[in-house]
């Protein structure tokens, strides 16, 4: 009997577990589906979900029209390398407050989180004019520049919960050994740690990746990462949905397809210390 | 050469004293043991020997050169933790080379040193295996592999046996001694198990709230603890300290007198009394003896065929050669 309804309970979970899973993905699949249709379908009332004629046409001109290499490879170069700056300068900060706090480092860190509550409009004006005058606009020197510190926070929160975890004997023993704190954090400290770090680095470049409000507001031409590309498709020319739903497709594939092969990964460093 | 000398080191975490002033002299070679009650302050002198925590005042010395301000890796001391603090991402080999590659010795003497040390400690058949792979007397036994391959100039262990089960800790417990017999390295010892200070120091140095109890050899102090905190603390099972109309006999507040020390007789004796609990560990036997008359139940230590039973009346006779007394203060009168 309690079989019956242990087995009917996990039944219900799952069928609940998919809808909502379903639910979550779907803009994403009806996305996927659009950018296969052609613009009449796209726009048709009311909508075929599968039974359309499938077409690449929208792919073909959307890569006609626009050079998405170029789009791929500004994102590549600004989400990996705000990412791999951030890391270089989190990891020692989470380091220090994770293992020799001081009487504020409480009080630092919530300051730093507090940075993310402000809207980014609102300093939007004063950073514009300040790339303007350093010459950093639509550059992707500046776009990492500002990526690395808008999600420095993150990045430090995140590692500092990690390094949390790890048992401060090792380190002590790596001293006593004659470590510098140099080589205590190179051989000790990140290999311990590569399951946190691992996981923080594949979150800071899916946000990066799909940071919108300033890789719009700080590119033009030569620096415009995927973002920019896909705006560059909501025009006021008219409804264009399935080609706006092929270059969505098309920028939002790379970062999908990494967080399918690493989700194992991700979602080990996220529960990372939660189930120990 | 390992002679390490504290002269006033003191520890304050903000407000609290930790360790007052206090000096202190480990000859090289010695095999020294704190010990103490938890909180008494023992590991943070270890601590401070280490470099670990900073003092707050005072200095101290290793081999003549003031060493105050290095680092603990400058220091030339090795450690050895409670919780073996093995690198657990490095292999046994790993881990052992670890402080040799630090100091960046050529690969060819590392081999020498690891190979010789896992040969010292049996743990040759286990070099390429992590360290969760291994029980814990193995990683303890890595750990010490970890601290014998620098040669330091002394050996600091804190606490190294307490999560290892009884007998592997008897086991270990010979291992280091000998270890010190074979390597005569200066090593200061940790612990709260007075049966290890006893059996493994040369000197023994009794800490209670950070201040020094008292300092010698474990006969020295078994036999003339300076106070009746060391008198009750050394020695198992404990002594009996008897106040009251008792000790006022003797002309003195407090008596002590070992469980070892006192005779038990069925038909006449000093104090008369019934026995309580009795542990039987086979070769000796531990009464508790109720009823005496006395402020506290007696501990009885006879050997393990004297057949009494729970309830049975018992005559005792402290040998009064073998009687302490201690003063208002709790120190020991001549």
């Amino acid at each position: 009997m309690a079989r019956a309804v242990t087995t009917n309970r996990k039944i219900t979970m799952t069928v609940i577990a998919w809808s909502i899973g379903f639910l979550i993905f779907f803009p994403i699949l009806w996305t996927i589906l659009t950018s296969f249709k052609t613009e009449a379908e796209a726009i048709a009332s009311p909508p075929s979900f599968m039974f359309f004629n499938w077409t690449t046409e929208n792919y073909g001109v959307v890569m006609e029209r626009s050079n998405y290499f170029r789009f791929f490879m500004n994102s590549v170069v600004i989400s990996v390398g705000s990412t791999v700056i951030g890391l270089i300068i989190a990891v020692p900060a989470a380091w220090s407050m994770a293992f020799v706090p001081g009487k504020r480092t409480k009080d630092v860190l919530m300051w730093m989180l507090s940075t993310k509550m402000l809207p980014p409009v609102g300093v939007l004006i004063p950073i514009y004019l300040i790339f303007k005058n350093v010459g950093l606009l639509d550059t992707r020197t500046g776009l990492v520049i500002v990526l690395t510190l808008i999600n420095l926070p993150i990045i430090i929160w995140m590692l500092y919960t990690y390094f949390k975890e790890i048992p401060v004997d090792i380190l002590e023993a790596a001293r006593m050994d004659g470590a510098s704190l140099r080589n205590e954090i190179i051989y000790v400290l990140t290999p311990m740690a590569v399951p946190g770090i691992a996981s923080t680095m594949l979150l800071n470049i899916i946000l990066a990746w799909n940071e919108a409000f300033w890789t719009l507001n700080l590119t033009a031409a030569n620096a415009a990462p995927l973002t920019a590309f896909i705006a560059s498709y909501s025009s006021p020319e008219g409804l264009f949905y399935a080609k706006l739903s092929a270059a969505s497709t098309m920028a939002i594939a790379p970062i999908l397809i990494m967080g399918w092969f690493s989700q194992k990964q991700l979602v080990r460093g996220l529960t990372f210390g939660a189930v120990k | 050469m390992g002679r390490i000398t504290l002269e006033k080191v003191a520890k304050r975490f903000g407000e609290v004293e930790v360790i007052p002033p206090l000096d202190l002299t480990i000859e090289d070679g010695e095999f020294v043991v704190f010990v103490g009650p938890s909180g008494c302050g023992k590991s943070t002198l270890l601590r401070l020997i280490a470099g670990l925590e900073d003092v707050s005042g005072g200095q101290i010395r290793i081999d003549g050169q003031d060493a105050t301000a290095l680092s603990p890796a400058k220091r030339g001391l090795a450690m050895v933790f409670q919780s073996y603090a093995l690198y657990p991402h490095m292999s046994v080999r790993k881990n052992i080379a670890f402080p040799l590659k630090m100091a960046g010795m050529p690969e060819d003497e590392q081999k020498r040193r690891i190979d010789n040390a896992a040969k010292i400690l049996n743990l040759t058949d286990y070099i390429d295996r992590r360290p969760g792979q291994l029980s814990g007397g193995q990683r303890q036994r890595v750990a010490i592999g970890r601290a014998i391959v620098r040669e330091p100039a002394a050996f600091l262990f804190d606490e190294p046996l307490s999560n290892l089960d009884a007998a592997l800790r008897v086991g270990m417990r010979l291992e280091i001694t000998e270890l010190h017999s074979r390597l005569k390295t200066t090593m200061i010892y940790v612990t709260h198990d007075q049966v290890e200070a006893m059996t493994m120091a040369d000197k023994i140095v009794v800490l209670r709230a950070g201040h020094i109890e008292q300092v010698g050899s474990p006969l020295e102090l078994y036999h003339k603890p300076r106070n009746a905190f060391v008198a009750g603390f050394i020695g198992s099972p404990k002594m009996n300290l008897i106040s009251g109309a008792e000790a006022s006999k003797h002309g003195c507040k407090t008596i002590g007198i070992r469980p070892e020390h006192i005779g038990v007789s069925a038909t006449d004796g000093l104090w008369k009394g019934r026995v309580g609990v009795s542990e039987h560990l086979g070769s000796d036997t531990f009464f508790y003896v109720h009823d005496t008359g006395l402020v506290d139940d007696i501990t009885v230590r006879v050997s393990g065929e004297v057949a009494l039973k729970a309830g049975d009346t018992v005559y005792l006779t402290p040998e009064a050669d073998k009687l302490h007394r201690f003063d208002d203060a709790g120190l020991r009168l001549a």
